[in-house]
């Protein structure tokens, strides 16, 4: 277990540091950023100036050290378009997008633990084939639609609902579920499959043998086995949709979390914030990888007590 | 299973998917007609708009479509914000969403397959090397590579195709890695590679056309894939660039005329889920296709 963590680990950071020198050198394919930000019509002395004063004079490789060092005095740089340090303009955008993404991550265990658990028990019947059609749709109908849908419908015409920011509760409802949407179609199909496999081992009818009611049956030993099944799923494909489905949602609802700063960032050319925006993305999709790899790990006792794995 | 006229000869492509179109059940058969009028409509496109996808009339603004009060005779789908044709800039739309996919999806068909045969062949370091990069793919979300690129190198219609045939090229290295790991442990390369045959003869002449189901299959799943990020990355505004329609952009720029010219909006909306229907249908219909032949086979 120790040395299978330390290696998740070592992986981790690997992964981390290539994301940040690819992005690093990326951005400096395309010419020299001032020219984006500040366009036509700047002195040339005042353009010199702006270069000098984001080290874009700098040969290619101490620029990349100074970057790597920006990591480390928790500045990263000073944004383009805002001149504040970009670590602030980013952090005050986590908190929102957390609050987002639990949401939908609460909405999408509510909803597709319950199917997909059904679908499996009732395979041949409706029910299951509802499911699946209900999956289907989630993966089929693109995130923006479903929730360009749910505004045109609940804010303009019904006029239930709010469209733009988090001030209240109900400005939750419509982002939550535009983002759990491809969520719960992943997690559905794949609580379905790992119950399909779970039901026809022995142990299941071992558990029936002795007389256990049906609902323990299926949930403790049923649900408990397929469950480090999704738990690896949960990491593998959920984090990425999710990251996926936040930089469309939130800019979609003027949500003020970091999707939505990547996608203004991108459009405005504010290279300083986009970099650290999507390292910071990164980072986190991978640390959630890591997380669960770990937790996997861990909940399976076969490799929690291996000493080589 | 055993009934299935495909047997021991390779069936010819015609009867391959004549075989398969018996196969599909009444959904998959709509899938099938709806995805081939899509496409049709896409490559006559120039012929059968009715106006010029980019033709500004500033009189018939925000025309709603025939059969509504104040419609325009005419424009069928009625008008956007500039007095374009919707109908028509969906249309135009729809050809170079579908264009913009196709060739995102051929592109990263390539350098995946290429990848995972230098993989799967070379062994090694090589195949470590690759693998890496594999799994740093795997890890990180698409749509923030493409944001990032694009905002790099800028939506020209060559960046856009180029991060398009980025997409899902991690997948096709590792099915084919798989597969050729697979293969050549078997007799028939031994033999081959004891016939003098080169790696190159071998993965032209007997790699390749074993693999060619399974790609088929990614293909199409990724198409639908790409189709919803190009509309996706259209819809925030990093895409196809203004005046020139996809179907994304359309439904990106009518948001903001949703309370009173909803039609803008959902033409192209009601597009891009028609085609990620069809594909996706279509992909399932083909995945199990193809299963069924192995098992027969």
């Amino acid at each position: 277990m120790l040395s299978y963590t330390l290696r998740t680990l070592t992986r981790m950071a690997l992964t981390f540091f290539v994301i940040i020198t690819i992005v690093f050198f990326a951005t400096r394919l395309s010419g020299n950023a001032v020219d984006f930000v500040v366009g036509e019509g700047i002195t040339s002395e005042d353009r010199a100036l702006l270069i000098k004063y984001y080290e874009l004079d700098q040969p290619l490789f101490t620029q990349y050290l100074a970057f790597l060092k920006s990591f480390t005095d928790g500045q990263f740089g000073l944004s383009f378009i805002e001149r504040r340090p970009v670590s602030q303009i980013v952090v005050e955008r986590l908190w929102p997008s957390a609050q987002l993404l639990l949401s939908a991550m609460g909405l999408t265990l509510l909803v597709s633990l319950p199917l997909g658990i059904a679908a499996a028990l009732w395979r041949k019947s409706w029910i299951g084939s509802a499911v699946m059609v209900v999956a289907f749709l989630g993966y089929a109908v693109p995130n923006f639609v479903m929730a360009i849908v749910m505004v045109l419908v609940f804010s303009y015409w019904l006029n239930w609902l709010p469209v733009v920011g988090n001030g209240t509760p109900w400005h939750f409802i419509m982002p939550t579920i535009a983002m759990a949407g491809v969520l719960i179609a992943a997690l559905t199909r794949f609580t379905r499959n790992a119950m399909l496999d779970v039901l026809g081992q022995d142990f299941m009818r071992t558990a029936r043998a002795k007389g256990l009611p049906e609902s323990r049956v299926i949930l403790k030993h049923g649900l408990r086995n397929a469950g480090i099944t999704i738990l690896s799923v949960i990491g593998l494909q959920v984090a990425g949709l999710a990251a996926a489905g936040s930089v469309v949602i939130e800019s979609i609802f003027a949500w003020p979390g970091i999707g939505d700063l990547l996608v203004s960032s991108a459009l405005r050319r504010d290279y300083p914030v986009l970099q650290f925006g999507v390292v910071t993305v990164a980072l986190a999709v991978i640390v959630i990888n890591a997380a669960v790899d770990l937790a996997y790990a861990w909940a399976d006792p076969r490799l929690r007590h291996s000493v080589t794995a | 299973m055993t009934d299935l006229p495909v047997s021991r000869a390779l069936p010819s492509p015609v009867a391959a998917v004549l075989s398969l179109w018996r196969s599909a059940d009444p959904i998959q058969k709509v899938a099938i007609l709806v995805g081939l009028t899509l496409v049709i409509l896409a490559l006559f496109a120039p012929l059968i708009a009715p106006f010029d996808p980019d033709a500004q009339s500033l009189i018939s603004r925000l025309r709603p479509p025939l059969g509504f009060a104040r419609a325009k005779a005419g424009y069928l789908l009625g008008t956007d914000e500039l007095g374009r044709d919707v109908l028509s800039r969906s249309l135009y739309g729809l050809r170079l969403t579908l264009m913009l996919a196709s060739l995102g999806a051929t592109l990263g068909l390539i350098l995946g397959g290429a990848l995972g045969l230098i993989a799967g062949i070379g062994g090694g370091r090589t195949e470590a090397a690759i693998m890496a990069a594999v799994d740093t793919q795997i890890a990180l979300p698409f749509t923030l590579i493409a944001l990032f690129l694009l905002a790099i190198l800028g939506s020209s219609i060559q960046v856009i195709v180029l991060v398009l045939g980025l997409y899902g090229w991690e997948q096709y290295a590792r099915i084919v890695r798989g597969e050729v790991k697979r293969m050549m442990t078997m007799p028939f390369i031994e033999a081959a590679r004891a016939a003098g045959a080169g790696p190159l003869r071998i993965a032209r002449h007997h790699l390749l056309p074993n693999i060619v189901s399974p790609i088929v299959v990614q293909f199409t799943l990724s198409l639908s894939n790409i189709v919803l990020l190009e509309s996706t990355l259209s819809f925030l505004g990093l895409g196809v660039q203004p005046p020139t329609a996809t179907l994304g952009s359309m439904v990106g720029v009518g948001r903001d005329f949703m309370p009173t010219a909803p039609w803008i909006v959902i033409a192209p909306a009601a597009m891009i889920l028609l085609i990620t229907f069809a594909v996706q249908i279509l992909g399932d219909w083909l995945r199990d296709g193809a299963d069924v032949r192995l098992r027969a086979r």
